[in-house]
């Protein structure tokens, strides 16, 4: 095979071998021809997954969401599981990588052919497996405050939705009399679709937006940022930077003289596991916009607290994406116990409706969306590294993932 | 490019000595077409049998991946460039397929789902337009990152950046790819990238048995991109890139032109990275900067060093191997794999540096990278060479290792 | 006129930050022509022993002046075995070093995150400097980061002393400059690298200290940086610290400014097009050592 025709012919072969199999593709384009794995309950245990980074830029944050879920299955598995089943857990790591993660939802699903997928962090780690359960006709339960605009028929949002946290914070600012913000954020999906609201929120209610500035992903850097925001002199800065960049962004803003006093940030990122991460020197007196402190009153709380400490260390604190993570895994059991069966179909058809005594308080699931009622609290970072709050809204808010009854935002969908 | 004249799709002269470099070790022509048919065999036939419609998914995957490898074997097993931005041309060709097939999802006139989401926009950037026709996407996903490369490689090689310059370089390129296209959320998706691919020209990717299709089209391109390297490496051409890899000084002293043998071996790997990249796409259904930045650039190249740089089928070999062991690994020990990971290209880069293909005696061949005899049989160094700025910082190939004493003594010579 | 003195400031100091990392790789990488990717990690190893002094000596801020020399030797002595039980065996293949470190350091982030866990962790920075001193005209000046500038500037003051005025200094210019002939003059070069190693590596640990002020403690806050300090000892060209000196400024000062005028993401994306137009210009750098090589 030597001769050039020889090459020529192997070349041709190779091309009409593939192109030979490759007209075995099906031109249905019928949406429902997606074939739905389901679960395998054939045993005395239920397999669930656990999808999340535990290697890579993300696992600072999303190895603690993997331990809160871990405790819910343990709890409910000491309480005699689900279905008279015990939960097996079997975890991936979706290693701060879009389509790995994408990769390990779809060995989930059909490989292990597990129940349910408790997980991802970022918007862009959601995005990734979203096709992968609507095609699977599985279900994934996505713990983490999020920028809305979604409302995917597998999916189920157990954090707070735009409605549910910044525009709260918003009304929190308003109500004190802040007439100017400053946007800071991280270079993806989320902030700069936060950053839109608040824009059209500060229109509306006669705030003025005096800069906005994003860094990438993972950026230490805030020197000029810290510049500009200072030399902006607004009344509060609307942060919605992830991960590392607060903890450059705050060390800057703190050597910059700038302080809860004269120029309040409010953080939506930022909870107790990454207040410890920070520093209390550069934090105390900031606040904070989430559903869920380690403070918040309650039996359920006390519950959940302690028995967190008791599982992975006394100095560990617990945090809102963590109960959410919690709450996610207590609320599937609580839909497959009403819906009598693991079958995916009928756990969303019991979905709505169901509520249940977290540690934030009662939440319910919101049929239609997906999402669950929250109650919106703005809390204050002491010295000690706690958040406590110093607002709330008093009663759960109804999830508004499209902002559909705010009319100053009809033009953001 | 004056100077470049050996023409690249010539077959040797089976008179000329016969070149024996074939794809499987001491092979005559024979069983090279053999292995080709044995390597066709196994991916046409026993894989999709054997292998569940998941697995056979990911190894889709992982064969992109080997795309991307055969191209780096060229330029960095054969060329001496280490590009540690491939990553750059793969997402080139990802991005390119990546746009048509949204924009078809999309339908005519339509904008992407996430345009109207996170960009609000009104109409196509003008930019994105071209790609609604499949006769502009599918020449640009090769076509384009073959343009950049040419871009960037005739101004570094012209000016004689290389070595660790040039591998730096390229890694700062793939880190400026990324920035740039997380900063353009609107238009290019952001940190997201283009996600939620439904449709490959017309077939639905939901679809288990287009899935299976889609691995039979990148499995017979992995084929024939072989087919073309093979053909690169055998040619005139490729015996002139090894020469320039070993020696850059004596092939200019020869009239060769040196700098535009680099760039056509640079070229040729950008464009197998942009196709792999545009095949990823219908095969994951999502790319991202994720796949662009500077991680995934050096674990191609990780790919590679592990199967055997200088070989033909070592980086394919690697790269599956690399690509297999990582998903196995993580599957295993998702909270420790990193480490067995890490050990692995610690282990098979230091002390095996033939990679796997020398463990197993694949394409003992001239014109192969020294390092590769096996590592008990190689000469222990005692002076480190390549150092300082005296001595040439040279890819993959270490000339000094295996050059006859005269001519190392001639180098001394010249240093001294 | 605040602005400007700000940004200005602001670029120094990024300079000085990118200057503190390049100086050990402008010793590794310039010497020996190891690309030590596991770099980062020496830093990492920096902050966390910051960390850890900080929880078992004293909780007071001023461990921090403690944790410098203990977190050069730290580093320095990891660098030392990375040397010799890797490196050392790579001298012939330089671009293999760049792989085999990264290996190494997805091992240490990992080993990092297992040992310390995977969030962050805090130190606490003496009060001294949390704030910022204030000069005439209303400017200020940030006390963190006059202290790193102040580090960065010592650390090449010492380094340059160093390198010309001690035997050992003397030694490691020969071996840069013709290593086979300092080899035949009976210098034990071996030993040489392997001192190189260490104080390249050491550099890494006292800016893992410094970075405890400015940045976040935890598994990947090496790999960030790591890129732009290789690009600043490239550009500033190999075998001789000024050249990194002059461009670690220059590119901080073109980084603020570029950032201030329009964003972080375009500002990176324009230092990269200034370092390919630069080197298109000085194809090795801004100094080179002179060499009849015919490389």
């Amino acid at each position: 095979m030597t001769s050039f025709r020889g090459r020529i012919l192997a070349g041709a072969l190779t091309l009409v071998a593939t192109a030979a199999l490759a007209a075995c593709g099906s031109k249905t384009t019928d949406a429902a021809s997606g074939t739905g794995v389901s679960a395998d309950v054939s045993g005395d245990t239920v397999k669930v997954g656990l999808l999340n980074s535990l290697s890579g830029t993300m696992a600072i944050s999303e190895v603690t969401v993997r331990d809160s879920i871990m405790l819910a299955v343990e709890e409910i598995n000491a309480a005699g599981g689900v279905l008279g089943k015990k939960i097996q857990p079997v975890s991936e790591d979706g290693a701060s990588d879009w389509p790995t993660f994408a990769e390990k939802a779809e060995k989930l699903i059909s490989q292990d052919r597990v129940a349910a997928v408790f997980g991802c962090w970022t918007s862009a780690s959601r995005k990734a497996v979203k096709p992968v359960f609507e095609r699977n006709k599985a279900l994934l339960f996505y713990p983490v405050q999020y920028e809305g605009l979604e409302q995917s028929p597998y999916i189920f949002y157990t954090g707070a939705t735009t409605n549910q946290q910044i525009v709260p914070g918003l009304d929190y600012l308003k109500a004190q009399g802040k007439k100017s913000v400053y946007l800071v954020g991280s270079d993806y999906v989320f902030p700069r679709t936060a950053n839109k609201i608040i824009k059209a929120y500060a229109e509306a209610n006669g705030m003025t937006v005096l800069g906005e500035d994003y860094a990438p992903l993972g950026s230490t850097e805030f020197g000029t940022i810290v510049n500009k925001v200072r030399s902006s002199k607004a009344d509060a800065v609307f942060n919605t930077l992830n991960g590392d960049s607060n903890v450059a962004f705050f060390k800057e803003y703190t050597s910059a003289g700038l302080t809860a006093e004269s120029m309040p940030v409010v953080s939506v990122s930022i909870a107790e596991e990454e207040v410890k991460g920070i520093g209390t020197q550069y934090l105390t007196g900031q606040l904070t916009a989430w559903n869920y402190y380690q403070t918040t009153p309650g039996a359920a709380n006390e519950k959940f607290v302690a028995a967190y400490k008791a599982k992975y260390g006394a100095e560990k604190p617990t945090s809102d994406p963590m109960e959410a993570a919690y709450v996610a895994v207590h609320l599937w059991k609580a839909m497959v116990e009403k819906a009598g069966s693991f079958d995916v179909e009928q756990v969303r058809a019991a979905a709505g409706g169901i509520t249940f005594e977290a540690p934030e308080g009662t939440v319910t699931v919101d049929g239609p969306t997906q999402h669950i009622a929250k109650t919106a609290r703005i809390g204050r970072i002491g010295a000690d590294g706690l958040i406590t709050e110093v607002w709330n809204s008093g009663q759960p808010i109804t999830p508004d993932p499209y902002l559909k009854s705010y009319p100053w935002a009809s033009g953001l969908s | 490019m004056s100077t470049v004249t050996a023409p690249t799709g010539r077959t040797p002269d089976p008179a000329a000595g016969g070149r024996r470099r074939n794809l499987l070790p001491g092979a005559g022509p024979a069983r090279a077409a053999a292995g080709f048919a044995l390597g066709a065999a196994l991916l046409f036939a026993v894989a999709p049998l054997a292998l569940s419609d998941f697995r056979l998914s990911l190894l889709a995957k992982y064969l992109c991946l080997a795309m991307v490898a055969i191209g780096i074997g060229i330029a960095w097993g054969r060329g001496g460039m280490l590009t540690l931005g491939q990553g750059v041309f793969f997402g080139l060709g990802g991005y390119a397929m990546a746009m048509h097939l949204k924009l078809a999802d999309a339908g005519p006139g339509e904008l992407p789902d996430f345009m109207q989401l996170y960009g609000q926009l009104d109409e196509l950037p003008w930019w994105w337009r071209p790609f609604a026709s499949p006769w502009f996407a599918l020449p640009a996903t090769v076509l384009l990152p073959m343009a950049v490369a040419f871009g960037l490689g005739s101004l570094v090689f012209r000016r004689k950046v290389r070595g660790a310059y040039f591998a730096i370089l390229s890694q700062a390129l793939a880190m400026a790819m990324v920035i740039l296209l997380v900063g353009q959320q609107g238009t290019t998706g952001g940190t997201n990238g283009l996600t939620d691919i439904q449709g490959f020209f017309g077939y639905a990717l939901t679809d288990p048995v287009n899935q299976r299709m889609v691995y039979f089209v990148i499995a017979g391109t992995l084929l024939a991109l072989l087919l073309l390297a093979r053909q690169l490496i055998q040619s005139r051409y490729g015996e002139l890139l090894v020469a320039v890899r070993d020696g850059e000084e004596r092939v200019r002293f020869l009239g060769y032109d040196p700098a535009s043998v680099k760039l056509v071996a640079y070229v040729v790997a950008a464009g197998m990275a942009g196709l792999a990249g545009a095949l990823f796409v219908p095969a994951v259904g999502i790319i991202s900067p994720a796949m662009i930045g500077i991680v995934p650039s050096i674990e191609f190249v990780i790919g590679v060093a592990v199967g055997g740089r200088a070989t033909l089928l070592g980086p394919v070999l690697g790269a599956v191997a690399v690509a297999w062991a990582k998903t196995a690994l993580s599957e295993r020990f998702p909270g420790g794999w990193t480490y067995l990971q890490g050990l692995m290209f610690v282990l098979v880069v230091a002390f095996l540096p033939g990679g796997l293909a020398a463990l197993v005696g694949l394409g003992r061949q001239r014109g192969d990278d020294p390092d590769r005899r096996r590592w008990w049989r190689r000469r222990r160094r005692q002076v480190p060479a390549g150092v300082g700025t005296t001595v040439p910082v040279e890819g993959a190939g270490t000339p000094e290792a295996t050059d006859g004493a005269g001519l190392a003594g001639a180098r001394t010579g010249v240093t001294a | 006129m605040t602005v400007l003195f700000g940004q200005l400031f602001t670029g120094v100091s990024i300079g000085a930050v990118l200057l503190l990392i390049a100086l050990g790789l402008a010793l590794t990488f310039g010497q020996m022509n190891v690309i030590n990717m596991a770099h980062g990690e020496f830093i990492m190893a920096g902050a966390y022993t910051t960390y850890v002094l900080q929880q078992t000596i004293t909780g007071a801020g001023w461990s921090l002046l403690v944790a410098l020399p203990v977190a050069f030797v730290v580093a320095g002595t990891m660098g030392v075995l990375l040397e010799v039980l890797l490196i050392r065996r790579l001298y012939a293949r330089p671009l293999d070093t760049l792989l085999v470190t990264w290996g190494v350091s997805l091992i240490l982030q990992q080993l990092a995150r297992d040992v310390f866990g995977s969030p962050n962790v805090q130190t606490r920075a003496p009060d001294l400097l949390t704030g910022n001193i204030a000069l005439p005209g209303g400017l200020t000046v940030a006390t963190n980061r006059l202290f790193i500038l102040t580090l960065a500037v010592a650390a090449v003051v010492a380094l340059t002393l160093a390198l010309r005025l001690t035997p050992l200094g003397r030694r490691i210019r020969a071996v840069v400059q013709n290593r086979d002939l300092a080899a035949v003059s009976g210098i034990a070069t071996a030993r040489v690298d392997r001192t190189t190693f260490f104080i390249g590596s050491g550099l890494a640990g006292l800016a893992g200290v410094a970075l405890t002020l400015l940045g976040p403690i935890g598994p990947t806050m090496g790999t960030n940086l790591i890129i732009d300090a290789f690009l600043v000892v490239v550009v500033g060209g190999i075998g001789q610290l000024k050249g990194s000196v002059i461009v670690a400024f220059a590119l901080g000062v073109l980084q603020a400014t570029g950032e201030y005028l329009t964003t972080l993401s375009v500002a990176k994306v324009l230092v990269f097009v200034a370092i390919v137009a630069f080197l298109q210009w000085r194809p090795q750098g801004l100094f080179t050592l002179r060499t009849r090589s015919l490389a």
